[in-house]
């Protein structure tokens, strides 16, 4: 950890200082999160009168359950997807407004906007869109010849989440993509050219491996979000349906632990997040660290 | 620079391109809007197409004067509006208020305990409210925060990822201006709040952008949190017109002139402040 060469000698300003952000980082984060861990260690009795130490059995009876199995699954086809198309789609599009030179900055304004958009409004407007009966997408797609609806049809409503999903990320995406583009010395890439490499060898051989840091920060990013900030995505489009076809595990962590009052299997469902964000956070803690570095 | 045909023809294909993926961004959003320009009756007997209707004044009217909210028992649009304002603002000054300060202590001062201090603080980071959502849910009921702009805002306020930013910015900040306060003999409140605030503005303001947009955007945290009509933000008015139309109440109209007025603000946000926004972004990395 870092700190400055001249540092102040005090110990009671800086704790003063700190004591705002250790306050609410105990109450409202260690705590639930030491709660959430002791919760999942509990179960309540066949009478549902009392909660007793279950040791692991509530971890035990996740990996055993076809449901919970099958929600992880899901998840990780859904994360993989969005990353995939939003990093494809940033990455196009980030190349295309970098070859436009000055006029970039009018075109970043109409592909940034729907980074402001909520993941439940945009569930909304997707969800609109194809709407079994009266969207304006389905309707087109009847036309030629394709049934759409999601709320029978389990891949129609992963390909529904994952589209509502994007546009954000791509958004996102394209800023970082167009940032790292634009950091490339021009003298590179004007060398390139002299040697009669065209515009797409010129990417696959100098643009693209030097955007590789800036895609693996991306792609974790992007799980990231797909992991766990789109419940709203859901809430609004397919809750978690047809069957569990798109009950992702935040979505689950939220039904068994509120609709189906199931605290400790909840409590375990949470504890499993905990440990893929920490998984994600070592991740990205190694690239922000070597970036620092420099 | 070579005025041949193919480098001409090949920088048309780029703007079209750049064209139509703007084209398709913006068209989620012009589909509401058609759909805000029809009535609920409309929907049902298929008139609503591609291109608006006639009935754009009189939805944008009854959803803003309340008319709507009422007939589908939902809280009046103008308080929804209001509480995302204010649960916004809160979220993003109060994170920034706090961040600053911790950010300083971390930075500037050696003291025991200071790597402890920011260790605890670094794990949040792991910690998205999602994650922890029942026992955070529980910890807020016990401290009576359910239903109270406090319940709203707090729990989402801790941020590393503000105090990680702050403490890069102060690494940027020359040395010599430390020495030269200390010099003059100035205190270090004095010279976090004469010196390093004031050069640390511009990434102050970029991150209020970013933290505006993500604390209006915020749905299942104030969801749970609150329960009082008089509490209810626009974004969760949203999800709940849209359940009703999604069972067959034909208030599309009305959810979609909702899912505008709920996504205007950030945008315009974003629009307004495109720079401070961009900056913002790149620089929280998150």
């Amino acid at each position: 950890m870092q700190a400055k060469r001249v540092t102040f000698q005090r110990t009671a300003l800086p704790l003063a200082l700190l004591a705002p952000q250790l306050a609410v980082t105990g109450i409202f984060f260690l705590w639930p999160a030491y709660q959430a861990m002791r919760q999942s260690l509990y179960q309540e009795d066949a009478f549902g009168l009392k909660v007793v130490f279950s040791g692991l059995t509530n971890f035990y009876d996740l990996a055993v359950d076809p449901t919970y199995l099958a929600s992880l699954l899901t998840t990780l086809v859904f994360s993989l997807s969005v990353a995939a198309v939003s990093l494809s789609f940033g990455l196009l599009l980030a190349v295309l407004a970098d070859g436009v030179g000055r006029g970039s900055k009018f075109y970043q304004l109409f592909l940034v906007w729907p980074y402001a958009v909520a993941p439940a409004v945009s569930g909304v407007l997707w969800v609109y869109m194809f709407d079994p009966s009266i969207g304006p997408i389905t309707k087109l797609l009847r036309v030629v010849g394709i049934d759409w609806n999601h709320q029978i049809h389990s891949g129609q409503a992963l390909a529904l989440i994952v589209m509502a999903s994007c546009a954000k990320q791509i958004a996102y995406n394209f800023l970082f993509f167009l940032a790292g583009l634009q950091s490339i010395p021009k003298s590179l890439l004007e060398a390139a050219a002299l040697d009669a490499a065209g515009p797409i060898r010129r990417f696959f051989t100098i643009q693209f491996p030097l955007l590789t840091p800036t895609s693996f920060f991306l792609l974790v990013v992007n799980m990231v979000y797909a992991f766990f900030e789109t419940f709203g995505v859901i809430d609004a489009t397919t809750y978690g349906g047809p069957g569990q076809s798109t009950n992702i595990l935040v979505y689950r962590v939220f039904n068994d632990g509120f609709k189906n009052q199931r605290i400790g299997a909840s409590a375990a469902e949470s504890v499993v997040l905990l440990a893929i964000v920490a998984v994600f956070t070592f991740i990205q803690f190694r690239y922000v660290e070597r970036k620092v570095e420099y | 620079m070579n005025g041949h045909k193919p480098h001409r023809v090949r920088t048309l294909l780029v703007h079209l391109g750049l064209i139509l993926a703007a084209a398709f961004m913006a068209m989620p959003l012009w589909f509401a809007f058609v759909a805000s320009t029809y009535q609920g009756g409309d929907f049902i007997s298929g008139h609503v197409g591609w291109l608006p209707g006639s009935n754009f004044w009189n939805t944008y009217v009854t959803t803003l004067n309340g008319t709507a909210a009422q007939a589908l028992a939902l809280p009046p649009m103008g308080s929804a509006l209001l509480n995302s304002l204010i649960m916004a603002m809160l979220i993003a000054c109060g994170k920034i208020l706090i961040s600053l300060p911790s950010a300083y202590a971390v930075t500037y001062f050696n003291f025991p305990f200071r790597s402890l201090c920011f260790w605890v603080i670094f794990i949040t980071l792991m910690l998205p409210v999602e994650v922890r959502i029942v026992p955070t849910f529980q910890v807020a009921a016990t401290l009576g925060l359910l239903n109270s702009y406090a319940g709203l805002t707090l729990p989402l306020i801790a941020s590393a990822t503000a105090t990680f930013l702050f403490r890069q910015t102060f690494l940027t900040v020359p040395d010599e201006l430390t020495e030269a306060a200390r010099i003059d003999g100035a205190s270090p409140l004095r010279f976090f709040i004469d010196v390093v605030i004031p050069l640390s503005r511009t990434n102050i303001a970029a991150l209020f952008v970013i933290l505006f947009i993500y604390g209006w955007n915020q749905y299942l945290w104030p969801l749970l949190v609150t329960t009082k009509a008089s509490y209810s933000t626009i974004v969760m008015t949203v999800g709940r017109l849209s359940e009703a139309s999604g069972e067959g109440d034909p208030v599309w109209n009305y959810t979609m002139a909702t899912a505008i007025l709920a996504l205007l603000p950030p945008v315009f946000v974003v629009v307004a402040m495109q720079r401070l926004f961009v900056r913002g972004l790149v620089e929280t990395e998150k």
